[in-house]
């Protein structure tokens, strides 16, 4: 476990030096927000999916904060320190989940807030436990699937373009989740919050199933075969 | 993943051959290390020598022959020997926005090395504190190298694996290396690196030449042997 930490607080220095969260995604991810509002043009229309533009906003981010991710890896072949050092490539995986969660985590709580300002989204009483859990669970569900994903890509050539090929089909079920449970949460008519509950469920199975595959996966995907 | 390998080997190849990607990097290598031996590796680019090291690190599958390395069976599992070894590569691995330090101290906390450890491992490679504290990316390449050295010698092996580790490095980093590989020799560890110079294998005991993934020759120095 000190070894995943020990990964997980590497790859947080790295980017608290390089502010590439702050300089460039955040900013990215706020735009597709302001972007989709402007292009939907209808205050109840916006209200009625800002969940779902929440959460499509972090998917787009996603895959700049995990090629990132990799790309420290790959740039100097730091990857096989990493396995020269003997690190059992589950903790790799869980180190490197663990860093990508802290950063979407705080990326979320930016795109809410601006959700709130923006599109006039309202959360409260019993709705902030919903909203705080589904972005707990759907967060490390794009962290895990994220990781794996990343590593899948990592030595491939066009990688850039792969990662959303590859993820974004993937992450599909957890969008649905997400966005419904976070419809929920904000107060939507079309769904109460028992089924924002059972979403919530949902993105939970999903991040075990992602997070057994990953740490189970991430070994042959990291291991040169040739 | 026992042996029948005499104790006092580290090394002890057999007719290893290593495809990669259909080609065999390495076709037939038969020889052994023993322990606190220091071996250069020569030949030209293309012959298998990187290969040859990343195989010994378990970082390459074994395609066909025998591979025992620090006791272990690399047929029977690759990854047993990774505690065992220390790999420095053609590129020095480290983390072009961390701090030469942070890069020494992130290997230091993979394998349990203190913070002593670190300190004198950036010492003994001349890194000072301005050095030190500065980014990875922002050093020269001979800077670079020694952190990357630095990063190894807190790894505290038991077998050295260099590919190349003189490249990039003034003349008084490439002394000091001599005396840190052989001062690691006379402290039990076994050291084989990759070379292209003919100077820098003038100092060393064993010279093993490599030509087409096979060995050429396996000649012990009689003059200017460094130990």
């Amino acid at each position: 476990m000190n070894v995943a930490l020990s990964i997980a607080r590497k790859d947080l220095q790295i980017e608290w030096r390089t502010r590439m969260l702050v300089a460039r995604v955040v900013p990215f991810a706020l735009l597709v927000m302001v972007l989709f509002a402007v292009a939907l043009d209808s205050e109840p229309l916006v209200l009625r999916a800002a969940a779902g533009l929440v959460w499509l906003a972090m998917l787009f981010s996603t895959m700049l904060v995990v090629q990132r991710a990799f790309d420290i890896e790959t740039a100097d072949a730091a990857i096989d320190t990493l396995l020269a050092c003997a690190v059992h490539p589950a903790r790799v995986f869980f180190g490197k989940a663990l860093a990508l969660f802290v950063q979407l985590f705080a990326l979320v709580v930016v795109l809410v807030t601006a959700a709130i300002v923006l599109y006039g989204v309202t959360v409260s009483g019993s709705r902030v436990v919903l909203l705080v859990t589904v972005v707990i669970s759907a967060t490390s569900g794009l962290a895990l699937v994220g990781t794996l994903y990343g590593a899948v890509v990592a030595n491939m050539n066009g990688r850039d373009s792969l990662l959303p090929l590859l993820a974004l089909p993937v992450l599909a079920p957890l969008l649905i989740g997400a966005s419904r449970a976070t419809e929920a949460a904000f107060g939507s008519q079309t769904i109460d919050m028992a089924n924002g509950w059972a979403w919530v469920g949902l993105l939970g199975v999903y991040g075990i199933v992602f997070g057994a595959a990953g740490s189970a996966a991430f070994s042959p995907l990291t291991e040169s075969d040739s | 993943m026992t042996n029948s390998v005499a104790s006092d080997t580290t090394i002890h190849l057999s007719n290893v051959v290593v495809a990669l990607g259909g080609f065999p990097a390495l076709a037939g290598v038969t020889f052994g290390v023993g322990r606190g031996e220091l071996v250069a590796l020569r030949g030209a680019n293309g012959t298998g020598k990187s290969t040859l090291l990343r195989l010994c690190a378990g970082l390459v599958p074994l395609t066909r022959g025998a591979a025992v390395v620090a006791g272990i069976d690399l047929l029977v599992n690759r990854v047993a020997v990774r505690p065992h070894v220390g790999l420095l590569g053609h590129r020095n691995g480290l983390y072009g926005d961390l701090t030469a330090k942070q890069n020494v101290q992130f290997v230091a906390d993979l394998v349990g090395a203190t913070a002593s450890d670190v300190s004198s491992a950036l010492e003994r490679l001349g890194i000072d504190q301005r050095v030190a504290s500065t980014q990875a990316s922002l050093l020269s390449a001979g800077q670079r190298r020694r952190t990357a050295l630095a990063a190894l010698v807190v790894r505290r092996a038991q077998l050295w694996l260099l590919d190349e580790p003189h490249a990039g490095l003034d003349a008084a980093a490439r002394r000091e290396l001599d005396v840190i590989l052989r001062d690691a020799t006379a402290s039990g560890a076994t050291v084989l690196y990759t070379t292209h110079e003919i100077d820098q294998v003038v100092g060393t005991p064993r010279t093993i030449t490599l030509d087409g993934g096979c060995v050429a020759s396996d000649v012990a120095s009689t003059i200017g042997s460094a130990r």
